[in-house]
Order: C-alpha cells, then structure tokens, then sequence
C-alpha cells in the first residue's frame, strides 16, 4: 500500500516536472492575483485582516487551478483504467493524490510567501514565519483532502473546469476562515501575537474529516 | 402490469391534508394568537416561516446525504433518485429561507445582509455549495456515473453542513438569537408552540411534495418503460 502510494506519486510529480503544466500556472495565476489585489485595494502595503485575506485569496483561487487539473492526466491520457486494471488498493490513489497536492501548495507557498512578503506585506515576516509555516501547513492538509475529494468527483462530469473551484470553494471556507484568523494575528501591525488553539485545531480537525470522507468514498468514485 | 405499486404514492392524500391542516393552524395561531414581539413588534413573525424553512431544508440537505450514502452502499438507483430529490426540494426552500432572513435582517437590524452572522453566512455557504449540484448532476451523461458522483456529491456535502456551521459561528460574534439554544427559555409558551406546530408543518409539507414528486417521478419512468415495451412488442407482431 506504502508502496504503490509512493509510486503512484512519484509519477505524479514525474509528470509535473517532465509537463509542468500545474505549479507554474498557480505560481503565474498567485502573481497576477497580487497584482490585482494591490491595483483593486488600492495599497502599496498592507498588514493585518487585510494582508491574511490578499494572501489566502492568492493561494486558494491558484489551489483551484491545481485541483483542476489534478486529475487532467487520468482522464485525457487513460491514465486511469491503466491504474485501476493493477491490483493496487483505491485508498493508494487517493492518498497519492492527496500528497501531490500537499506537496504542489506547499512548493507555491514557498514562491508566493516571499513574494508576498517582497510585494505586498507590511510588518516584518521573519517574527511570524515559524507559525506562520504551521499555518500554512495545516491548511495544506485541509486543502489537499478537499481537493482530491473534489477532483475526483469534477474530473467526471463535462465542465470539470467549470465545476472545480465552485465545489472547492464553499467547501473551503471553513478551513479558510480558520487560517485567514490565524494569519490575521501574525500579519498585525504591531508585530505577530499567539495563535488561539482553536484555529489549528479546526484546520487539523478537517484535514481528518475530508480525509476520512475521501478514504470511505473513493471506490465509488474511481471504479468502472 | 404486476408490478408492486409505487411506495411513495402511498398514503400521498392523507399526508397532503395533514399538511395542508398543520400549516393552515400554525399559521391561523401566528396571525391570531401569538403575541407580538415587544421588540420588533409584528415583523418577529416572519420567524415562523423562516426559521421552519431554514431548519427543513438544512435536514433535507443532510437527508440527501443520507440516501445519497445508502445508494453508494447498494447501488439501487432509487435511492440516488431520492436523494436527488431531497436536495432539489431543499434547494427551493433554502432559497426561499435566504429570502425570508434577508427581509427579517432589514427590518429588525436595517441591513438586508449581515456579515457578522453565523447562521446566515453559513447558511449562504451552504446554498452556494449545493447550487453546484444539479450543474454536476447534469453533466454527467452516463446514469450510472452520474448516481454515484452525484451521491459522493451528496455525502461529502451533508457532512460539510453541521462542519460549515460550527466553523462559521466561531469565526464571528453572536447576534443572531439563538433559536434553539439560549434563548428558548425566554420565549413565551404560545410562541414556542406555534413555532412547533410550524415546524411540524413545514416538515410535513417536505415530505408530502418529496413522495409527491417520487412519485411523479416513478409514473413518468414505469410509462416510458411501458411505451417500450408496447412498442417492442408491436414490432414483434409486425415481423411475425
């Protein structure tokens, strides 16, 4: 199981590095939407609710992009009836999934934090950075369950494209709420204050639950 | 044609007039009986509308999510049919229960929309969710892919709803009064029972246009089975 999962990622990323057709579109799409963000708030600097928001608007709507195309190879190579006709457990494929968004979020992260940073933050990153990574990390796993989930069930109708972040969103918003609150705290003008313990526990808390719905899930929706 | 009559036909009429009998009272009881609010005065009333409303199609979500889960266990399709059902319904009466907050959150608060609000934020959050769910549904060509991405659809989301809610309400201060919670004990008996009596009613009217539509459902799906048939065997008897 431990076993099919690692290579199942392993093609995964093979085929991200060979293709890059996913983290450079996140990275470009988190770009623009800075660029948009401090045209349309009208700010050279911001810091605060404000700076927590433009940064996790930023990597949600590039976090759809990825979930889009998440299972893009599945589905326009055949990649998936060749996967499924191995004896390999369905869970592998999940969890493989899962990974490999985990791991697209945090490579975008570690390009949008420092632009970030550089473009559009106020107060001083480095006092806030540690938590700021356990943040980000925790709603990396909420938003690689979710979106695996949600990849899965989009990638078989016609308008996946359309039909992807419009699920993930709504879908989303909880763990967001739990990190733009956490992040709000750190980005405060007045230097990074303590997390209270009940935003990580959210995030932590739906990572398992979205987790534990993919794991009872997707036979059904990877079989035929 | 020996075939069982429907389930969900049955006992259609009945429920109907216990319907239509319960929500006629409990809205006679809002009109003539209860007091109005000292507070708000006579626009407290919407409650008996909105808050039914709210409450079904919430539980009508998560009935979805329920059938939803037993037609990915058995992998009968009535009941990817049932779910779909549910969910439609509670998509019009979330619609309607949107409406009816905005109108009550005008008139007592002044504002048709209020952010720092759990129930209704999450309520939105919700509808916007399961406003994704006939797009999905319907662009799905084939029946059977299309009953299980729907149900996945219908039990990720079910769960998603009382997740949603306590998410919301941690994110933001209370003003909204707690209908269920603190607050029941300071509202008068009359206004407690009618709310019930409504709530019975909007319940029962779920139901009786849920069966009303499985069952329509199920007439139009056993005639065209019916059609064919016919036309299957007029063509046997052409050839023969």
């Amino acid at each position: 199981m431990i076993r099919d999962t690692l290579a199942l990622l392993r093609k995964d990323l093979l085929l991200e590095l060979r293709g890059r057709e996913s983290l450079p579109a996140m990275a470009l799409l988190a770009g623009t939407t800075m660029v948009v963000l401090h045209f349309g708030l009208g700010r050279n600097t911001v810091s605060g609710s404000i700076a927590s928001g433009a940064l996790w608007v930023t990597l949600l709507f590039s976090a759809t992009l990825g979930i889009n195309r998440l299972f893009v190879a599945e589905q326009e190579e055949g990649g998936l009836d060749a996967v499924l006709l191995t004896p390999i457990d369905r869970t592998a494929i999940l969890v493989a999934k899962t990974l490999t968004l985990f791991i697209y979020m945090t490579l975008l992260e570690a390009i949008v934090v420092p632009a970030f940073d550089l473009l559009l933050l106020g107060p001083p990153l480095w006092p806030a950075l540690l938590q700021l990574m356990g943040v980000l990390a925790l709603a990396n796993f909420g938003i690689a369950t979710v979106g695996a989930v949600v990849g899965a069930i989009a990638v078989q109708s016609r308008i996946r494209d359309l039909l992807a972040p419009l699920l993930a969103l709504p879908l989303l918003v909880p763990a967001l709420i739990a990190s733009a609150k956490s992040t709000a705290l750190l980005f405060d003008a007045s230097g990074p204050s303590q997390i209270p313990g009940r935003w990580p526990l959210i995030l932590a808390l739906y990572a398992l639950v979205f987790g534990l719905l993919g794991v009872a899930l997707y036979d059904n929706l990877l079989d035929d | 044609m020996t075939e069982s009559p429907t389930v969900h036909g049955r006992g259609l009429r009945r429920l109907a007039f216990a319907t239509a009998l319960t929500l006629g009272t409990a809205y006679s009881l809002v009109f003539f009986w209860t007091p109005n609010e000292a507070d708000q005065g006579f626009i407290q009333k919407i409650f008996y509308v909105h808050v039914p409303l709210a409450i079904v199609s919430l539980c009508g979500f998560m009935a979805g999510g329920v059938f939803g889960l037993i037609q990915l266990r058995t992998g009968k399709r009535v009941w990817d049919m049932r779910s779909y059902v549910a969910i439609h319904l509670s998509l019009m009466l979330a619609t309607a229960a949107l409406i009816t907050g905005a109108i009550w959150a005008k008139a007592s608060w002044g504002h048709w929309w209020v952010w720092d609000e759990p129930v209704l934020v999450s309520f939105l959050v919700v509808f916007l969710l399961y406003a994704c769910y006939q797009p999905l549904r319907f662009s799905i060509e084939d029946p059977e892919r299309q009953a299980r991405a729907a149900s996945v659809f219908a039990v990720v989301a079910g769960a998603f709803v009382p997740l949603n809610f306590a998410a919301v309400r941690a994110a933001v201060s209370y003003t909204h009064p707690r209908t269920l919670g603190t607050t029941t004990g300071g509202m008068p008996g009359s206004m407690m029972l009618t709310f019930l009596v409504a709530l019975l009613g909007m319940s029962l009217l779920f139901v009786t246009l849920w069966k009303f539509e499985m069952t329509s459902k199920n007439a139009r799906m056993r005639l065209a089975s019916v059609k064919r048939r016919i036309e299957r065997d007029m063509a046997a008897g052409g050839t023969a």
